[in-house]
């Protein structure tokens, strides 16, 4: 990156990202603060700097990714480390009552944000926390933010990885991908909804389909479902699970194959295709049920994916988004699907910071604005 | 609603004990042969081939050259027993195959039959109790070839089997013409899961790929959600829901629209979203349509991504997901327009339900060629497309739960369309669609519920020696009364509803209680009294100058068009007093400019080169065709015209067939000298249209 005059973008450098369902915030924390400029911070971004850094949970939601925090960056002249928090968007409230609490609005600083909720909650930031937001587009910033943290140049830690043998517990490995030459490059965003972006070059991109069964509808379903209330509870009860149960399998109906068609007895023929019998439906648990959901979402995005880049005529196809926070078995199954179905034509990716691109997109925006 | 489903439930605990009425379902079963039967999750659809016996009206010239007596009839009528092919097509629901099994068995007599052709995910369970009841070999075919092959000779035999579904239109049901190729399309069918096959000729398809998200998800997703069991249950709680509740939309995360990208804020961005993000309960109705939706755009998501790939515009849905389900058909048609832009239209199939019956049996029967001929919809035996709309008559709804049924009749030839025809897939034989206009529909069908008394009477009369005529004729006002009401319910139920079907169902009712031809008789007589005046019309004629023999003669084809089906009034005239004569309808004619009046360009067109050839569809018996059309076509062979008089193979109303039409030709070319030679030297000749209906098609 470089910027024409780094010196004027004052403290505090945030860049958020405001979705359906969680909000992501990334935060520059510098480390090469002056003794001149430390007395002259003013209290009130000392006491935010100290309240992000020296914890790891905020109030009863928030929580900072610290295995995520980049550590020794130089980001715009300036050394320090990025943070990585993200709280649901029903307590963006709480948020915006805090920045109050803490006079926020007096440091005379932009506020960039992105995501829907840049839009939606516009008018609460500015009349209750008497904050200006400067409004960016989310899919602007998850192609900048993803470039950027994934540049070769930029912390030297590898960012890019995928899975060797994606669904053979003995020889599955995570290997590392170095995407020097990006372009071309499918994007695959999965948050609440899903976006898939063809990305050409630095500044071409375009948005080629998305889908509204995505990681809400995994979370949604799921809390129907089995009555369980988070994201990380879903994702153990999956782990715990068998799909087959709920789900109607090839080999159900055709014994086997279906060989007129090339399809292996394994594959899925109706996701929940089993439900519709009342002695399977007494029989299955809730893990199975949880599981069932998740192949079933995941499945589905990396069919509409692997059409997606046969369609734009890309062959790496990365997927990003909250969805695969700790989700280790949607994307083995990304991995082993894409690889399986387009005969090794197309190869999954993933990012380490998968969910918070978009944020950092909106931190460089940040630092452009000036 | 209630009522209904109870009513479908309690049908399980009696199904054993159901009697069948055998006239009226599975019908010539005595002369079946060539079974196949096509099991599926819920219905049983089965088909055979069969003979019909049924009589047809003949007629022969008498041989004149002996005696030439005033008042003897100008031919013989005569009615034959014929043989025809029909292809039966029966389903119903699964419960009851077991008394279908035991009631087949006891009426076949045909004991050549070795072998039934099966397909369809029930056709692997019920195969022990198929041989075992029916003693016949099961033979199983492949489910998806069975489809196409159902698919393709559905495609190329009905006429508006296709259909564009539109909720909010006049018409929900909007058919389509044909394509006279019908390759290459997409075949998108949802059954538990979702296969798209590409079909790019009779034998050659591809299932280029599918999808797990079918029709078993909405189902057991919806059953597991809602505690709702049944299918139809769980369609009905989708109609009565909110999707907006459960999902999340554009607008819940933006506040608005997303414009930059043209999303607008009611789009789902996240389906199930809302229960993602809030702990509060939903009711079952939402949860099923956010189901529905959620299930909907995803096939009609991939369907896009398919066509687009493939380069395809002509889009089939089918399996039971959809199968007339008008909440099914409603949320894939908004789908596909969505993610197409409106550049390709969802169509659906009259006949979906059949497609792999049709095909299974078709593969049994290659030997039969049943490709090589051309099968038309018998509308008196089908019952036509029923739709489960919610607020549609609760009797018709169980009747279509129980039997449906569908019967092809075996052309006597292979049709084609008309070559003169510039584009027959924009070609529309129909000036009004009453599918669309509900006035004009009400007012036709009470025109042909109050014209039944006579046809009724008619029927009678033409069969004055033959035996139970009133009781037929009685039969057969019952079974067309009950069209006529099966049509103000569901205009949609055979197609495009228009005069011309309402004619050909009359007389595929006529036909089914053996009236083929009510009118022969009348016909006969104003044939006989037509004759008479022949000479006398055309001496007149020849009398005037050029231009006025011209106006003459056009006046006379307008004229006999007075005699004709849609005028009520002038049937009564005819059917009161038969001497309502040629010189009166001329006079009633309307002086010029005529509503469509063309006859300026015609007289300047006759000032120039004789055209080379004419074609003529002939309509009414009598004086229509002989002191009408015969003069005209004499004075277009007299300027060196060639004459082609096409008229229809079999008998409607009182249209002349092509056997009257030979006899009339003969007895005119022996009193005219023109025509005589005209015949002799080929310039004047007779063909068959192929059709038995009194309204044009040329398709």
């Amino acid at each position: 990156m470089k910027l024409k005059d780094a010196k004027k973008t004052s403290f505090p450098w945030f860049g958020m990202d405001i979705g359906g369902t969680l909000v992501k915030l990334v935060y520059f924390e510098p480390v090469d603060v002056t003794a001149e400029e430390e007395q002259e911070e003013v209290e009130c971004l000392k006491s935010i700097r100290k309240y992000l850094t020296s914890n790891v949970a905020y109030g009863s939601t928030g929580i900072r990714d610290t295995h995520l925090e980049l550590k020794g960056l130089t980001v715009h002249g300036r050394r320090g480390n990025l943070h990585f928090i993200r709280f649901p968007t029903h307590d963006l409230p709480t948020f915006i009552q805090m920045g109050r609490d803490k006079n926020f609005s007096t440091l005379h600083t932009v506020l960039c944000a992105t995501g829907g909720g840049a839009y939606k909650f516009e008018e609460e930031f500015r009349t209750i926390g008497n904050l200006q937001l400067h409004k960016l587009d989310e899919l602007d910033c998850l192609v900048k933010g993803l470039l950027y943290i994934d540049s070769p140049s930029f912390n030297g830690q590898a960012e890019c990885y995928y899975f060797e043998n994606a669904l053979d517990p003995e020889r599955c490995r995570k290997m590392p991908y170095n995407l020097q030459d990006p372009y071309p490059l499918l994007v695959v965003n999965i948050g609440s909804g899903v976006s898939i972006l063809a990305v050409y070059s630095k500044d071409n991109y375009k948005r080629v389909a998305g889908t509204s069964l995505g990681g809400g509808t995994f979370l949604g379903l799921c809390g129907l479902l089995t009555g369980c209330e988070s994201f990380d509870e879903a994702l153990e009860l999956a782990s715990k699970g068998d799909s087959t149960h709920a789900d109607k399998l090839v080999r159900d109906i055709y014994g086997g194959d279906y060989e007129r068609f090339d399809l292996p007895g394994w594959a899925v023929a109706s996701s929940f295709g089993n439900m519709i019998y009342k002695e399977k439906r007494e029989a299955v648990t809730k893990e199975d049920l949880a599981r069932a959901t998740l192949v079933t979402i995941t499945n589905n995005i990396g069919w509409i994916a692997k059409m997606s880049a046969v369609n734009e005529k890309i062959n790496r196809v990365v997927f990003v988004g909250n969805f695969l926070r700790v989700n280790t078995l949607s994307m083995k199954l990304l991995a082993y699907a894409l690889d399986y179905w387009s005969q090794s034509q197309t190869k999954a990716l993933f990012l380490e910071h998968e969910g918070y691109f978009g944020a950092v997109g909106a931190l460089l925006g940040l630092l452009n604005f000036t | 609603m209630a009522d209904c489903s109870q009513a479908g439930s309690g049908r399980h605990s009696m199904d054993k004990s159901i009697t069948l009425p055998p006239d009226e379902i599975f019908r010539n079963l005595e002369n079946a042969k060539r079974f196949a039967i096509d099991i599926g999750g819920s219905l049983t659809k089965l088909a055979y081939y069969s003979t019909v016996q049924h009589k047809v009206a003949k007629v022969r010239s008498f041989d004149h050259t002996a005696k030439e007596v005033d008042g003897d009839p100008l031919y013989e009528i005569s009615v034959q027993e014929e043989i025809t092919a029909r292809l039966h097509f029966i389903k119903f629901e699964n419960a009851y195959i077991e008394t279908c099994l035991d009631f087949i068995k006891d009426h076949l007599v045909n004991t050549e039959t070795k072998v039934i052709k099966a397909t369809g995910g029930g056709a692997y369970k019920f195969k022990e109790l198929i041989e075992k009841k029916l003693k016949l070999k099961v033979d199983k075919e492949d489910e998806m070839s069975c489809l196409i092959k159902g698919c393709n000779f559905v495609l190329k035999n009905i006429p508006h089997e296709a259909f564009v579904y539109a909720k909010h239109a006049d018409s929900e049901f909007r058919f389509q013409n044909t394509h006279p190729d019908i390759f290459p399309y997409l075949l998108i069918n949802i059954g538990s899961g979702v296969s798209i096959v590409k079909v790019e000729s009779e034998d050659k398809f591809e299932r280029i790929g599918g999808s797990s998200i079918g029709g078993g998800t909405f189902w057991g997703l919806g059953a597991l959600l809602t505690k709702t069991k049944r299918f139809d249950e769980l369609l009905q709680l989708a109609s009565r829901g909110q999707h907006t509740s459960v999902d999340m939309l554009v607008k819940d995360i933006y506040g608005g629209a997303y414009g930059s990208l043209g999303l607008t804020g009611d789009l789902i961005a996240s389906s199930f979203g809302k229960s993602a993000t809030t702990d509060k309960e939903f009711s079952k109705e939402d949860m099923a349509k956010s189901l529905l939706h959620m299930i909907s755009n995803d096939i009609g998501q991939l369907a896009c991504l398919y066509a687009r790939l493939h380069n395809l515009t002509r889009v089939y849905f089918g399996g039971f997901f959809i199968r007339g389900h008008p909440v099914t058909m409603h949320t894939i048609t908004y789908s596909i327009n969505f993610f197409t832009k409106g550049e390709v239209q969802a169509l659906f199939l009259r006949h979906e339900g059949y497609l792999g019956a049709i095909g299974a049996f078709l593969k049994g029967a290659e030997e039969d060629n049943p490709n090589q001929y051309s099968w038309g919809e018998n509308y008196a035996g089908s019952s036509g497309l029923m739709s489960v709309s919610p607020d549609l008559n609760p009797m018709q709804r169980v009747r279509s739960g129980t039997f449906d049924m569908l019967e092809m009749d075996r052309l006597e030839r292979q049709l084609v369309n008309l070559p003169l025809l510039q584009d027959p897939s924009s070609y529309i034989p129909d000036t009004v669609d009453l599918t669309e206009d509900a006035l004009a529909r009400q007012y036709w069908l009470y025109c042909f519920e109050e014209a039944l008394d006579g046809v009724v009477n008619r029927a009678v009369a033409s069969q004055p020696d033959l035996p139970q005529a009133v009781e037929r004729a009685e039969k057969f006002r019952q079974k067309y009364l009950h069209k006529l009401q099966t049509l103000r319910h569901q205009p949609f139920a055979y197609g495009s509803l228009t005069v011309r079907s309402l004619l050909d169902t009359r007389e595929h009712c006529l036909n089914e209680f053996n009236f083929p031809d009510p009118y022969s008789k009348i016909k006969q007589k104003e044939n006989d009294v037509a004759l008479r005046y022949f000479q006398k019309v055309v001496r007149s004629l020849e009398k005037l100058p050029w231009e006025q023999r011209q106006f003459a003669l056009v006046k006379g084809l307008l004229a006999g068009n007075v005699f004709d089906w849609g005028a009520k009034a002038v049937s009564d005239v005819l059917e009161s007093n038969p001497e309502f004569g040629f010189e009166e309808a001329k006079h009633q004619l309307q002086d010029r400019p005529w509503l469509i009046d063309c006859y300026d360009q015609w007289v300047e067109r006759l000032k120039g080169p004789p055209h080379k050839c004419a074609l003529f569809f002939v309509d009414n018996s009598g004086i229509d065709i002989i002191l009408g059309v015969f003069p005209f076509v004499r004075e277009l062979l007299c300027r060196g015209t060639e004459v082609v008089l096409a008229s229809n193979s079999g008998p409607a109303l009182n249209d002349v067939t092509n056997s009257e039409l030979q006899i009339l030709t003969e007895r005119i070319a022996a009193m005219d000298s023109v025509i005589q030679a005209a015949i002799k030297e080929d310039r004047l000749t007779l063909v068959q249209s192929g059709s038995s209906s009194p309204c044009l098609d040329l398709r």
